[in-house]
């Protein structure tokens, strides 16, 4: 079996005890900035991202799935004991998982969602290894018609499948293109939008809007409100253990959060928000066994099938990124910066030309899992210590972590200043009622679309016909027309605005 | 004529004065053909594309009916200045400003002075407290980042190192 050799190779390349390290050191930082609520995975990747910087590409990656599923692990934290999301896919964990903090039942529900994520992150991680191969030789049939015509496909999915304003969001995804866009052009060598500042001829840093973005903005954001009372179970968390029963209710639900979470997780835009959302209002509508605690009121299954359902389609998502070179959500935007800072060119030729890595770090991924069970659940006394901490102290230091991590970038005191402008900016879409992650999408995407763009004009002597007399591009592009007319449709509209809304 | 959502208002304004600037930029770079595009050719397009969107997000706002008016609501000007101060100070104080003579004071200093401003953005601001904290994230980012970490900082002031 081709597919366990590949295992092997990438378990041979993580197991060695740097990198079982760094995947430690991974997990271990990003639940401690992910467990601080506000701070999504997103801020949490580009904070710590500097920390890699000094890492072989191998172990730098590691670290960076290991802060990923520790980000996301630890929002759901946050979600049961204290009621605040600390990340928008942990929102549906929270309405039931509070609940069953209120009720005294905190470690259940801590152990039901470190549980069901780990489960969907090995049959993620299966998937990813069984699907990338044979993704790749399809990736490599495409040429740049398809490339840019799946890259339409993937920002149109992006922003159908996210909350909010429909055509709000086209715009940001336009406006991210066009910022992509700022600096030197590969092909004429023309400094494009740069005002004569010579640092914005290299163009704007993807850390740099991250960080303002999703860092200051939310931060700013944060602080306006008035302070309510957090409520946090700094009580000792006892009876981690869920019951019998407790176990018997939640494996139906993880199943079917894990297989939900899988699927949706490849589609472009998915991503663990919406399979969270998903895995929620298909257990609300399953029957009630008898004598269940109702949903909302508690239910051990509203926190296991969306927990597994992100956890799954967390993993899932890297399958469009490793195989295609195409980031499918904003968090793997990110890691798409992040790969390119280690000189590492996302898509079907990593596999080919360096399997070490791609297998590696297929490896480490269920590696990091792993470490989230043992980390969290015996760590949980830590996690709630932090969570008592007054936001009041919080706050200076994630600004200054912030700082540290963009200066650190380029060692140039430019980027601070940049950082500054994206935060007012990132302040004023939270007010405005913008959402920031298609931006971020079409942020890394401008450069790749042009060049695709450019080269298949140039391939067809410029006619435009191009992109739908070529199969393969005609269907990619079918495919993101009918989205968008299926949305669009009134009785589909309202049942998306009533999907993400939750009580 | 009145709008009927205020955030959708300002938002589309906001698409198309920008989608507006960066397709009149792009007309200053060579724009070229389908065949051969130059450097104006995508900008342009997007430009174009973005203004439109915006109308369209503008029209809307002016004729569909939302509920509550959908108010932008106050500005939170305390947070957003003392935050953005705080960064920018940061940055000052680290690496200077050689243009305008200000000295570079390095890593300790621009801890304490970001930490102190950043801090008043909050709702309580106790001087001992905030003292306390910068000395904590002094320690930590020397050890963390400096140490463990090897990233290149100044630390302390340029007049004191030479």
């Amino acid at each position: 079996m081709e597919l366990f050799d590949n295992l092997a190779l990438g378990f041979g390349v993580a197991f060695t005890f740097q990198n079982l390290l760094y995947a430690f050191i991974g997990c271990l930082l990003g639940t401690l900035i992910g467990v601080l609520p506000g701070v999504g995975p997103v801020a949490t990747i580009a904070m710590l991202l500097p920390a890699t910087y000094a890492l072989p590409p191998i172990a730098a990656l590691i670290m960076l799935a290991g802060i990923y599923y520790g980000a996301q692990y630890g929002g759901s934290t946050t979600a049961i004991l204290v009621n605040l999301p600390g990340e928008a896919s942990s929102v549906v964990t929270m309405i039931d998982g509070y609940q069953m903090a209120r009720k005294g039942r905190a470690g259940p529900a801590l152990a039901a969602a470190g549980l069901g994520s780990f489960f969907a992150g090995c049959v993620g991680t299966l998937i990813l290894a069984a699907f990338a191969a044979p993704l790749t030789e399809v990736a490599f049939k495409f040429g740049p018609a398809e490339y840019f015509s799946l890259m339409v496909l993937g920002l149109i999915g992006a922003v159908v499948l996210a909350s909010g304003s429909l055509i709000k969001a086209v715009g940001m995804i336009v406006l991210g293109l066009l910022m992509g866009l700022i600096g030197t052009d590969v092909n004429s060598g023309v400094a494009r939008f740069s005002f004569d500042i010579p640092e914005l001829t290299d163009g704007v840093g993807f850390i740099v809007i991250a960080m303002g973005v999703f860092g200051y903005g939310e931060i700013i954001s944060n602080l306006s409100k008035p302070e309510e009372e957090r409520e946090v179970f700094t009580a000792k968390v006892t009876g981690l253990m869920p019951t019998a029963q407790d176990f018997k209710n939640m494996a139906p639900a993880v199943l079917r959060g894990t297989a939900l979470g899988s699927a949706l997780g490849i589609l472009p835009g998915g991503g663990a928000l919406l399979a969270a959302f998903a895995a929620y209002t298909i257990e609300k509508k399953t029957k009630l066994a008898p004598g269940e605690v109702p949903f909302g009121q508690g239910n051990i299954r509203g926190v296991a099938a969306p927990e597994s359902a992100n956890n799954a389609a967390s993993q899932t998502s890297f399958i469009p990124l490793l195989t295609l070179g195409i980031p499918p959500n904003a968090v793997m935007a990110l890691m798409v910066g992040a790969m390119t800072i280690h000189n590492i060119q996302p898509g079907p030729q990593v596999m080919t030309s360096n399997p070490e890595l791609f297998w590696g770090l297929i490896a480490s991924m269920w590696i990091g899992n792993a470490m989230l069970i043992i980390l969290n659940l015996p760590l949980i006394g830590i996690w709630i210590k932090l969570l008592s901490v007054p936001y009041r102290w919080l706050f200076p230091a994630i600004v200054l972590f912030c700082a540290i991590g963009v200066y650190s970038t380029n060692n140039n005191t430019f980027d601070i200043w940049m950082v500054a402008l994206f935060g007012v900016i990132g302040y004023g879409f939270i007010k405005l009622g913008m959402e920031p992650a298609p931006l971020l999408l079409g942020f890394i995407l401008g450069p790749m679309m042009e060049e695709n763009l450019r080269r298949a004009m140039l391939l067809s002597r410029g006619d435009w016909s191009v992109f739908v007399t070529r199969p393969l591009s005609a269907t990619l592009l079918a495919m993101a027309v009918l989205m968008l007319i299926i949305v669009t449709l009134p009785s589909i509209k309202s049942k998306r605005q009533e999907a993400f809304v939750e009580e | 004529m009145n709008i009927k959502s205020q955030k959708d208002f300002f938002a589309g304004l906001f698409y198309t004065v920008t989608g507006a600037a960066f397709a009149y930029g792009a007309t200053s770079y060579n724009v070229g053909t389908g065949a051969r595009m130059g450097p104006g050719y995508f900008p342009l397009l997007l430009g174009i594309l973005l203004a439109i969107i915006g109308a369209f997000v503008m029209f809307k706002s002016l004729t569909v009916e939302t509920q509550d008016g959908d108010k932008i609501g106050s500005w939170a000007w305390k947070p957003l200045l003392f935050i953005i101060a705080g960064n920018v100070l940061f940055g000052i104080l680290l690496g200077g400003l050689p243009r305008f003579g200000v000295p570079a004071m390095g890593l300790i200093v621009a801890i304490f002075g970001t930490t102190l401003v950043v801090s008043l953005a909050g709702d309580v601001f106790k001087l001992k407290e905030v003292l306390i904290l910068a000395t904590i994230l002094s320690i930590g980012s020397y050890g963390a980042f400096v140490k463990l970490l090897n990233l290149q900082f100044p630390v302390w002031p340029t007049f004191i190192t030479g």
